[in-house]
C-alpha cells in the first residue's frame, strides 16, 4: 500500500490533491465505519488490498527507458503517516499560520471536551493564547539591557520588527497555545503516544458520536509546533487527587511516527485535582487568526452549554462563557455497524475477523438490527449453495458480493439511535441565550473584519454608541420595546422571546428525530435567534456544527450551507436573494450529530452533501422557519396595531370637532368617548376589517382609492416589509 | 323661497341625524360607521323599462376604526360640517371651494385632511347618496361649463333673459338649474341639440343654425356637467322637445351620448333627474365616413385605450341593440375615429348646412 503513495509523492508532487482521497480512504474507512484492527490504516490492510495494488501500478510507457525496475526499487520505501502529513499538513488544517492557530486550539479543545464527557465531568476549559513576541518586548522594556540578545533571538525570531516593544506581533510570530481542562487526565504511560504519534486514539474503532475521530489532531498540532518552532509539546496531566501530576515534553520522530519524550517530570504541586494541560509553541498569525479563534470559542460555548470556557488572549481581558446548564449531555452509546452501511471490502474484513462459525451468527453478532429472522431473510436472498462459513466469505469475493447484494436488498430496521447525543431543544436555547449574553455585553477591544460576533459587538459599541443609548433609554423608562424596529410589544414577552441586555431575541429550536444515511445514524438540530441587535440588512449568520464542533471554514462547500440556501426562507418572511443565504437579523445554528459525520476532508471543515442529511436539515430549518414566521407576523401585527392606533388618534380630534359643530355640542366629551372606544375596538375591528375590506376597496375603486391610499399604504408597508426589501435587491 | 327653506331644513336635519347616529355608536362602545350606497359598476343596474342607469341596493359601511377607512370617515364629517354650515347660512359654493374650506393640517403632523380635490369630490358624492340629498340641496355646485342659445326666454334668479340675444358666447349654463333658479318663460323651439364641443357649437351659433332651424343649441365642453344635463332633461320633459346629440365618432363621444341618454355610473343615483332616455344620436356615426365621403386622411387612428374602451362598451346593456353593436363594431373594425371638425374638410359650414339638415331629414339617427 505504501508503494503507490511513494510514487505519487516523488513523481507527481505537483498534484497530490487528486490522489489524496485514495490514500486517506485507507487511513480512515469512513463509509462503512468498520472497526479495523489497530495499525491497519498505516499499512496492515495488505490482505484485502493486494489485487487492487496490482491493478493500480501500470508502468508508464515512456519512449526511452530511464530507469530499470531494480533501480526504482531502491528508491521505494515505506513512508510514515507523520511524514505524509508533514508534507500535507493542509489536509489537517495547518494551511497557513492563521489557520494553524485555530486548528491547534480546536484539536486540543475537542479532545478535552470528549474526555470530560466520556468521564462524566462537567468541563471547565481554559484556552489561552500568548504572544511571545509581545511578551519578550514587555520583558525587554522592563529589564532594559538584561540579556536582550538571546531573548530576542528566541522569542521574537525574525518575524516582527524589533521596535515593536509592547505591540502584538504583526503578521506571523511565535505564540504559545495553552489548553487546560478538568478532565479525567491521562495515565502516564499513554501520554507520549497520544501526543506524539499520529493515528493513535480511542475513538476510531467504535461507532459512537464524538468530536474526534481518528487520533490525528493533537499529535499533528504537536508536529506542526515542532516543525515551525522546534519546541516540543508540553503536557501536564493528573488523573486524581491522590496521584501526582506529570509534566512531559514530547517530540515526534516523524520518520517513524513515534514519540520521543524529552522531559518527564513529576510535579509536586498542580492546581487541578485532575485534568490535562497542553502547551504548544507554534508559529501563528494572531492578527489574522484571532477572528477564527474568537468564533471557534464562541461557538464551542454555544454548542456545549454544559461547558465553561475561559478565553485568555494577548493584551485583552479574560473572557468567560459560563456554562448554561449543569447537566451533562446524554451519553452517546457505542453501536455496531448497520448492515446497509457496510461496503464489500469492509464486509469481507469483518467476515475474516468474525469468531462465528456460521453466517447467521456472523450477521447477528457483527451488525446492529440483525435479528435471527432478518439474518435468515438475508441468507435466503443470498441463496448460497451448501454451507458457507464467514471464513469462506473473506476469501471468496463472489460469495461476499452475493451476500452484500442480499443485505442491500433486505429491509432492515434503522440503526439504534442511542449512539447519538444531540444538544436538545432546551439546551440549545440555553446555549443561545448565554451566548447572546456574552456577545451583547463583552465586546473585546479589537479590530475584526466584521464577520464575527465578538467583533460585531465592538464595532457596534464604537460606532453606534449614541444609537445604542437611544435604544436603551426607552427600555428603562417605558414598556418593552423591540431592539430592531422599535415597535412596542405587549408588556408580557411573547413566547420564545428572550430579552438579553435590552434586546429582544426570538429563539426557536428544532431537534429532528434520528435518521440514517448509508447505515449511519445521524440527527439534525436547528436553532435560530432572530432580532436583537443583529443587522437586518445583512445575510444571516450561519453557525455550522458537527458533533458539537463548530465548522468555520469552507462554508460554501458545506452541505449544511447548501441545505439552508435551498430552503425557501421567503415563506418565513425573510428576504432571500436567489441562491444565497437569507437576509435578516438572524443567526441560524445547524448541528449535525452522527456516529460518523461525513466530512469532505480530514480537516473537518465541511459536511459532505448527502441527500439524506441535506433533506433533514431542510426539514428542521423549515420547522424553525414556521415558528419564526409566526413570531414575525405577531411582531408585524403589534407594529401595525400601534400604527393604526396612532392613525385613529390623529383623526379622532378632527372627527370630534366636526361632530361637535354639527350637533352643537362640546367636542371634548366626544373625543374622550372616541378614545375610549379606540382601545376596545382595535382588536375586534381587525376581524371586521377582513370582512368589509373587500367591498370597500374592491367594487368601488374610484371612490375609495384616493382617501384610503395613505393609511392603506402604511399598513401594506408593514405587512410586506420583508418582501419589499427583497424586491429592492 | 319658503320651499327652499324647508328643503334646507330637511338637509340640515339629515346631516345632524348622521352625526348623532355616530355619536350614539361611540357612546355604546361600538365602532361607528356611515352607511353609503355603493357607487360602482357592480352596484349599477340598467333599468330596461325606464331606460336609465340606476343604483342598486348594495350599501357599504364606512367604519371609523378601520385603518383603510378612518381617514375617509373623518373627511365625510368634515364635509358634512361644512355643508351644514352652507345650508344654514343660505350660501352656495363650488366643490373646489369646499375643498379649500375643509382642507387643513391635522394636529402637529404634516398630514392634511385633504391632499387634493380628487379626495374631497368623491366624499361629496358619498355624502349625497348617504343623505339621499342632491348636491344642490347641499348648496354645492360643480365647476361651471356649458353654454346655450336658442329661441327661448328664461328667468334666471329673477332676471329675464332672451336666449336669442346672447351674442357669440351664448348663455352660460349654471350648475344649479332647478325650477327655483331657472324658469322657462316662453319658447318657439322645435328641438334641442346638444353638441359635444365648444368649437363646433360656436360654428352652429355663428351660422345662426338655431334661428334657421328653430332649435336650442347647447354644449357641455366634453362630458356635460350636471347643470347642462339637468337643463336638457327639463327642456325635454317640460317643453316636450326632442333631444339630439352630436358628438365625435369615438368611444368617448358615444359615452357622452349614453350619459345624456341614461345617466352615468358614477351619478347613477341622479339618473332620474338627468337622463333623457329618448335622446337621439345624430352623429358622428361610424358609417358617416362613407356616407359623407370623408377622406381617409382626416381619420385618427384609435389607440389601445380607445379599442378596449369600445370593447367595454359593447358589453353595456344599453348598447345591446343591434344597431349600436354594429356602430361600435364598425369603429373597432375600421380602427379609426373622427372628430366633428373632420366634417369641415367638406367646407367650413358643411356641418350646419348639409350634414345635420340631411341627417334630420333622413331621420338618420340612433336611439
Amino acid at each position: 500500500m505504501a508503494r503507490p503513495a511513494v510514487r505519487q509523492l516523488e513523481l507527481v508532487p505537483a498534484e497530490p490533491a487528486g490522489r489524496k482521497p485514495a490514500r486517506l480512504e485507507v487511513a480512515r474507512p469512513p463509509r462503512a465505519g468498520v472497526p479495523v484492527p489497530a495499525g491497519a490504516g498505516a499499512g496492515g490492510a495488505a490482505g484485502g488490498e493486494a489485487p487492487e495494488r496490482a491493478a493500480a501500478a501500470p508502468a508508464p510507457r515512456a519512449p526511452k527507458r530511464r530507469a530499470t525496475a531494480e533501480q526504482m526499487a531502491q528508491r521505494q520505501r515505506e513512508i510514515s503517516i507523520s511524514e505524509f502529513f508533514t508534507k500535507n499538513r493542509h489536509l489537517l488544517g495547518f494551511d497557513n499560520p492563521s489557520k494553524a492557530l485555530l486548528t491547534t486550539i480546536k484539536e486540543a479543545v475537542d479532545n478535552s471536551l470528549d474526555a470530560c464527557e466520556e468521564a462524566g465531568i462537567l468541563p471547565e476549559i481554559t484556552v489561552e493564547v500568548r504572544d511571545l513576541g509581545y511578551e519578550s518586548g514587555l520583558r525587554r522594556a522592563k529589564g532594559q539591557a538584561e540579556e536582550p540578545a538571546p531573548e530576542r533571538a528566541r522569542g521574537a525570531g525574525g518575524h516582527h520588527p524589533p521596535d515593536a516593544r509592547s505591540d502584538l506581533s504583526k503578521g506571523e510570530g511565535r505564540f504559545v497555545v495553552v489548553v487546560e481542562d478538568n478532565g479525567p487526565g491521562i495515565v502516564k504511560a499513554q501520554v507520549p503516544k497520544i501526543f506524539g504519534k499520529l493515528l493513535y486514539g480511542s475513538k476510531f474503532h467504535r461507532l459512537k458520536q464524538s468530536r474526534g475521530q481518528q487520533g490525528i489532531g493533537i499529535s499533528a498540532a504537536a508536529m506542526y509546533g515542532q516543525l515551525t518552532t522546534g519546541q516540543p509539546i508540553r503536557v501536564v496531566s493528573r488523573t486524581g487527587k491522590a496521584r501526582p501530576a506529570h509534566l512531559f515534553e514530547i517530540q515526534i520522530d516523524t520518520r517513524k511516527n513515534d514519540p520521543v519524550v524529552t522531559r518527564d517530570d513529576e510535579l509536586r504541586e498542580w492546581h487541578q485535582e485532575h485534568g490535562t494541560r497542553v502547551e504548544l509553541e507554534i508559529v501563528a498569525n494572531w492578527q489574522q487568526g484571532q477572528k477564527f479563534v474568537n468564533r471557534y470559542v464562541e461557538h464551542t460555548a454555544l454548542a456545549n452549554p454544559h461547558a465553561t470556557v475561559h478565553y485568555l488572549r494577548p493584551k485583552q481581558e479574560r473572557l468567560t462563557f459560563p456554562r448554561a446548564t449543569d447537566e451533562l449531555p446524554k451519553e452517546a452509546l457505542e453501536i455496531r455497524p448497520h448492515p446497509h452501511g457496510v461496503e464489500l471490502g469492509a464486509l469481507m474484513l469483518m467476515a475474516a475477523e468474525s469468531r462465528s462459525h456460521d453466517l447467521k451468527g456472523f450477521l447477528g453478532s457483527s451488525f446492529s438490527r440483525v435479528s435471527p429472522a432478518v439474518a435468515d431473510e438475508i441468507l435466503k436472498a443470498a441463496a448460497f449453495k451448501g454451507r458457507v462459513r464467514p471464513r469462506d466469505l473473506a476469501e471468496d469475493r463472489h460469495l461476499a458480493e452475493s451476500l452484500h447484494r442480499a443485505i442491500q436488498a433486505t429491509k432492515i430496521m434503522a440503526p439504534p439511535t442511542n449512539c447519538l447525543s444531540p444538544i436538545g431543544d432546551a439546551l440549545m436555547k440555553k446555549g443561545l441565550v448565554s451566548f447572546l449574553q456574552v456577545i451583547e455585553s463583552e465586546g473585546p477591544q479589537e479590530d475584526g473584519d466584521g464577520q464575527l460576533d465578538l467583533d460585531h459587538a465592538t464595532k457596534r459599541r464604537a460606532t453606534g454608541a449614541s444609537s445604542r443609548k437611544a435604544k436603551v433609554q426607552p427600555d428603562e423608562a417605558g414598556p418593552e420595546r423591540a431592539g430592531g424596529s422599535g415597535g412596542p410589544y405587549p408588556p408580557d414577552l411573547e413566547e420564545g422571546v428572550e430579552k438579553i441586555k435590552g434586546h429582544n431575541y426570538f429563539i426557536a429550536t428544532v431537534t429532528r428525530p434520528p435518521r440514517v444515511y448509508r447505515g449511519n445514524p445521524f440527527q439534525v438540530e436547528v436553532g435560530l435567534a432572530y432580532g436583537g441587535s443583529w443587522p437586518a440588512d445583512k445575510p444571516i449568520e450561519l453557525f455550522r456544527f458537527a458533533n458539537r464542533v463548530p465548522l468555520l471554514f469552507q462554508r460554501g462547500a458545506c452541505g449544511v450551507t447548501e441545505a439552508v440556501v435551498k430552503t425557501d426562507w421567503r415563506n418565513y418572511l425573510l428576504s432571500q436573494p436567489r441562491g444565497s443565504l437569507p437576509v435578516g437579523p438572524m443567526a441560524l445554528l445547524v448541528h449535525v450529530a452522527s456516529v460518523w459525520v461525513p466530512f469532505t476532508s480530514e480537516s473537518k471543515e465541511a459536511v459532505a452533501h448527502y441527500p439524506e442529511i441535506i433533506r433533514e436539515i431542510q426539514l428542521a430549518a423549515q420547522e424553525c422557519g414556521r415558528k419564526l414566521a409566526t413570531h414575525i407576523r405577531k411582531r408585524q401585527h403589534a407594529d401595525y396595531q400601534a400604527q393604526r392606533r396612532s392613525i385613529f388618534e390623529l383623526y379622532i380630534e378632527e372627527v370630534a370637532r366636526a361632530l361637535g359643530k354639527i350637533t352643537g355640542k362640546s367636542p371634548v366629551p366626544i373625543q374622550r368617548e372616541f378614545l375610549r372606544v379606540a382601545e376596545a375596538v382595535t382588536e375586534a375591528e381587525l376581524e371586521e376589517r377582513s370582512e368589509t375590506a373587500p367591498p370597500a376597496s374592491g367594487p368601488r375603486p374610484r371612490a375609495e382609492a384616493p382617501g384610503a391610499r395613505a393609511p392603506k399604504d402604511a399598513s401594506e408597508k408593514v405587512s410586506r416589509n420583508p418582501r419589499r426589501r427583497d424586491e429592492d435587491e | 323661497m319658503a320651499r327652499m327653506d324647508a328643503v334646507s331644513k330637511r338637509t340640515a336635519q339629515k346631516i345632524e341625524k348622521l352625526a348623532e347616529q355616530v355619536m350614539r355608536a361611540v357612546k355604546g362602545g361600538k365602532n361607528p360607521f356611515v352607511e353609503i350606497p355603493v357607487r360602482s359598476l357592480a352596484n349599477v343596474r340598467f333599468d330596461p323599462k325606464k331606460r336609465i342607469v340606476q343604483l342598486g341596493g348594495q350599501r357599504q359601511k364606512r367604519y371609523f376604526f378601520n385603518v383603510a377607512m378612518a381617514k375617509k370617515f373623518m373627511q365625510t364629517f368634515l364635509v358634512s360640517d361644512a355643508c351644514k354650515e352652507l345650508v344654514e347660512s343660505g350660501k352656495t359654493t363650488s366643490i373646489r371651494d369646499l375643498y379649500y374650506i375643509t382642507k387643513h393640517t391635522i394636529g402637529e403632523t404634516r398630514q392634511n385632511t385633504f391632499e387634493e380635490q380628487d379626495e374631497s369630490d368623491p366624499i361629496i358624492e358619498d355624502l349625497e347618496v348617504a343623505l339621499d340629498a342632491l348636491r344642490e340641496e347641499l348648496h354645492l355646485f360643480a365647476s361651471r361649463k356649458g353654454s346655450m342659445v336658442g329661441p327661448v326666454t328664461i328667468r334666471d334668479s329673477g332676471d329675464t333673459i332672451d336666449l336669442r340675444r346672447m351674442g357669440s358666447g351664448g348663455w352660460a349654463v349654471p350648475s344649479i338649474v332647478e325650477e327655483n333658479v331657472i324658469e322657462f318663460v316662453r319658447h318657439e323651439a322645435r328641438y334641442v341639440l346638444l353638441i359635444e364641443k365648444d368649437a363646433v357649437w360656436t360654428r352652429f351659433n355663428e351660422d345662426k343654425f338655431w334661428k334657421r332651424e328653430r332649435c336650442i343649441i347647447l354644449q357641455g365642453g366634453g362630458q356635460p356637467p350636471r347643470g347642462v344635463r339637468r337643463l336638457v332633461q327639463r327642456l325635454h320633459q317640460e317643453l316636450k322637445l326632442p333631444v339630439y346629440v352630436l358628438v365625435d365618432n369615438d368611444p368617448w363621444g358615444f359615452y357622452i351620448y349614453s350619459v345624456m341618454k341614461q345617466g352615468s355610473i358614477n351619478l347613477a343615483y341622479e339618473s332620474m333627474r338627468m337622463a333623457v332616455p329618448d335622446a337621439r344620436f345624430v352623429g358622428l356615426s361610424s358609417f358617416d365616413k362613407d356616407k359623407y365621403q370623408l377622406p381617409g386622411n382626416v381619420a385618427i387612428k384609435m389607440d389601445d385605450g380607445d379599442v378596449s374602451r369600445a370593447k367595454q362598451m359593447l358589453a353595456y346593456p344599453w348598447f345591446k341593440e343591434a344597431r349600436w353593436q354594429r356602430e361600435i363594431q364598425e369603429m373597432i373594425r375600421s380602427g379609426v375615429k373622427f372628430e366633428l371638425e373632420a366634417l369641415s374638410r367638406r367646407g367650413i359650414s358643411f356641418v350646419t348646412e348639409e350634414y345635420l339638415p340631411r341627417k334630420l331629414k333622413e331621420k338618420d339617427w340612433l336611439e
